[in-house]
């Protein structure tokens, strides 16, 4: 039963865009609530503070949205555990009922812990949600940056947004996406660490060094 | 307005004018009409080397005629533009035009009005401006405003329809305003959505600043045509930048100082309106440059957040106007996209800690790792 080998599950695209998209959306989030509702912070009209926060937002904006349309690339190209099909189980009969049968463990009613090498099709579904996410939130926060330079190539290129949305239920929508995927961000953790101990596969280290511990052929 | 017409009426469209004589009657010196054409092409963002041309323009320019139509409105844009307090130099631009049908300042009442409006149409035939203020309401064929017995819409198609160009001065005229605010009983629309066909140039606001609608018709008569606008229809030079990136208030934003209560010291101090509710940050217009009643002032420099009444559909989706973001659908009124967020996050953290428990005692299989298909 023990005849496990290291298998390499996670390359090296996948882990760096996981991990820059950690760090982007904790900046994102600290910055976005500060934007969102600030506090006085500045003694003097000199100072800077709202300027430097909105500046490392944006900064932190553009690195988040390479990172996104980079994986969605890596999506095309990188090995079977990181390709898109892994993000649509339900194109599948296998993919719907691995799908059924982690629902049936997460709620209690199997008893079977499933051990799948790449993700789990749940969470692959999940993720592909987190990702239209992500573009909600790289669209709507792209649109906000342009009205600062009205008739400018980016405005007129994400001009469109503006009909989908008001001006300022895109705010909103920005604002409640974050909370959305701060949400999952919540549940993302939890669901490792579950996992972790109840597959015993070192899931969580795997994001880290990318091998996971597999039985089977090979 | 409409005064020294009296002996030329409609129809006189192609004269010219004696603007030396003009000034000389009013009693304006030259060098403040230098200045209003100053003022002018610095209104209009073109170089100061234009103020001579706009002064030969107005000199020169053949009389077009305009007419002034008010359908769902408040006449606030008329009063707007009365009230000036030192009109004359202000007031020659309309002077030079011929303004044959204005319903709250003309003298002719009734069909005799309805008769001079009549006739521009007749004569002057895409060669005229309309302006239009107030909103066109079209459910139930438009009976929601009617004049003289025709229904605004009706009116709207033919005088518009028919002009060189249309004026749609305020956010009523524009995009429909108060009038059409949820649930619009009357489906009251802007003039470009009552008269597709027409040619128009949106001059939103609530109301207008008359400025921009001076700046506007020099613009014509200067250049022969209407100035570029935005994909709102909005002329860039009024409504080009954002009231927040011309703020008097900006730096305060910028370095983090906020007027958290009204009254507060922060307020007294002339802090950012930001967290009163501000929505200086998704309205365009030259407001803090341009500014009301000749340049006295405007709604954030007294010390009031904007309230967007220059963008599409404020009274819906600029509310509430004292707060950041609009209340989120479906929740109370005081619930907000954050407290929302929060108690979401928090439910989260709470049923996963709930699930953990319960994993915790979970007899499961005792094999490791992943396993390939």
């Amino acid at each position: 039963m023990d005849n496990l080998h290291n298998k390499y599950v996670w390359e090296v695209p996948v882990r760096v865009t996981h991990w820059v998209n950690f760090l982007a959306i904790v900046i994102l989030s600290v910055t976005g609530v500060y934007i969102g509702s600030p506090k006085t912070l500045a003694l003097n009209p000199s100072q800077f503070v709202m300027g430097w926060v909105r500046f490392i937002h944006f900064v932190t904006g553009y690195v988040f949205a390479v990172s996104v349309i980079s994986r969605i690339y890596w999506a095309f190209v990188g090995n079977r555990y990181a390709e898109w099909r892994e993000f649509l189980p339900v194109l599948t009969a296998d993919g719907r009922r691995q799908m059924l049968e982690m629902f049936r463990y997460y709620t209690f009613i199997g008893k079977r812990v499933p051990h799948p090498v790449g993700h789990n099709a749940l969470a692959g579904i999940t993720y592909l949600l987190v990702f239209v996410l992500y573009l909600v939130m790289i669209l709507t926060g792209f649109a906000l940056y342009t009205e600062h330079a009205p008739q400018s190539f980016g405005h007129k290129a994400l001009g469109w947004m503006f009909l989908l949305f008001s001006n300022q239920g895109m705010r909103l929508t920005h604002h409640m996406t974050m909370w959305f995927l701060l949400a999952f961000a919540i549940h993302h953790v939890y669901s490792a660490w579950l996992m972790d101990v109840k597959e015993k596969g070192r899931v969580i280290s795997s994001i880290f060094s990318g091998y996971k511990p597999v039985s089977g052929k090979n | 307005m409409g005064k020294g017409n009296d002996e030329d009426k409609a129809g006189s469209g192609e004269r010219m004018l004696d603007m030396p004589a003009i000034l000389e009657k009013r009693g304006i010196s030259r060098r403040d009409f230098m200045k209003f054409c100053t003022a002018m092409s610095a209104a209009l963002a073109l170089p100061v080397t234009f103020a001579p041309r706009i002064a030969r323009a107005l000199e020169e320019v053949k009389r077009p005629t305009l007419v002034w139509l008010e359908f769902q409105d408040c006449a606030g844009n008329t009063e707007a533009l009365l009230r000036a307090s030192n009109p004359t130099v202000a007031e020659l631009v309309l002077d030079v035009l011929s303004v044959d049908y204005h319903e709250t300042i003309m003298a002719a009442a009734g069909h005799q009005a309805e008769e001079a409006l009549a006739k521009v149409i007749k004569e002057q035939r895409g060669k005229y401006i309309a302006v239009v203020e107030g909103s066109i309401p079209l459910r139930d064929d438009g009976v929601y405003c009617c004049i003289g017995g025709r229904s605004a819409v009706d009116i709207a198609r033919e005088v518009c329809g028919n002009a060189f160009a249309t004026i749609a001065a305020g956010s009523c005229a524009a995009f429909g305003g108060i009038p059409a605010a949820a649930p619009n009983p009357t489906g009251a629309v802007g003039v470009k959505d009552a008269v597709p066909g027409a040619t128009v140039i949106n001059l939103p606001g609530c109301p207008l600043n008359p400025d921009n609608l001076t700046a506007t018709v020099v613009h014509f008569l200067t250049f022969g045509r209407l100035p570029s606008a935005d994909s709102l229809g909005r002329p860039l030079f009024a409504y080009g930048k954002r009231i927040h990136d011309a703020c008097e208030r900006r730096p305060h934003f910028d370095a983090g100082q906020y007027v958290e209560q009204w009254g507060d010291s922060a307020h007294r101090k002339g802090h950012c309106l930001y967290k009163m509710g501000c929505k200086g940050p998704e309205t365009f217009h030259n407001c803090p440059t341009q500014r009301y009643n000749e340049k006295t002032s405007w709604p954030v420099g007294a010390g009031h957040g904007c309230v967007g009444c220059s963008e599409p559909m404020f009274w819906d989706t600029m509310t509430p106007f004292y707060k950041r973001l609009p209340t989120v659908p479906g929740f109370g009124i005081e619930s907000t996209a954050d407290k929302i967020g929060a108690g979401l996050a928090v439910a989260t953290a709470a049923a996963f800690a709930a699930h953990g428990v319960v994993s915790a005692f979970r007899h499961d299989d005792k094999s490791r790792g992943g396993k390939e298909e």
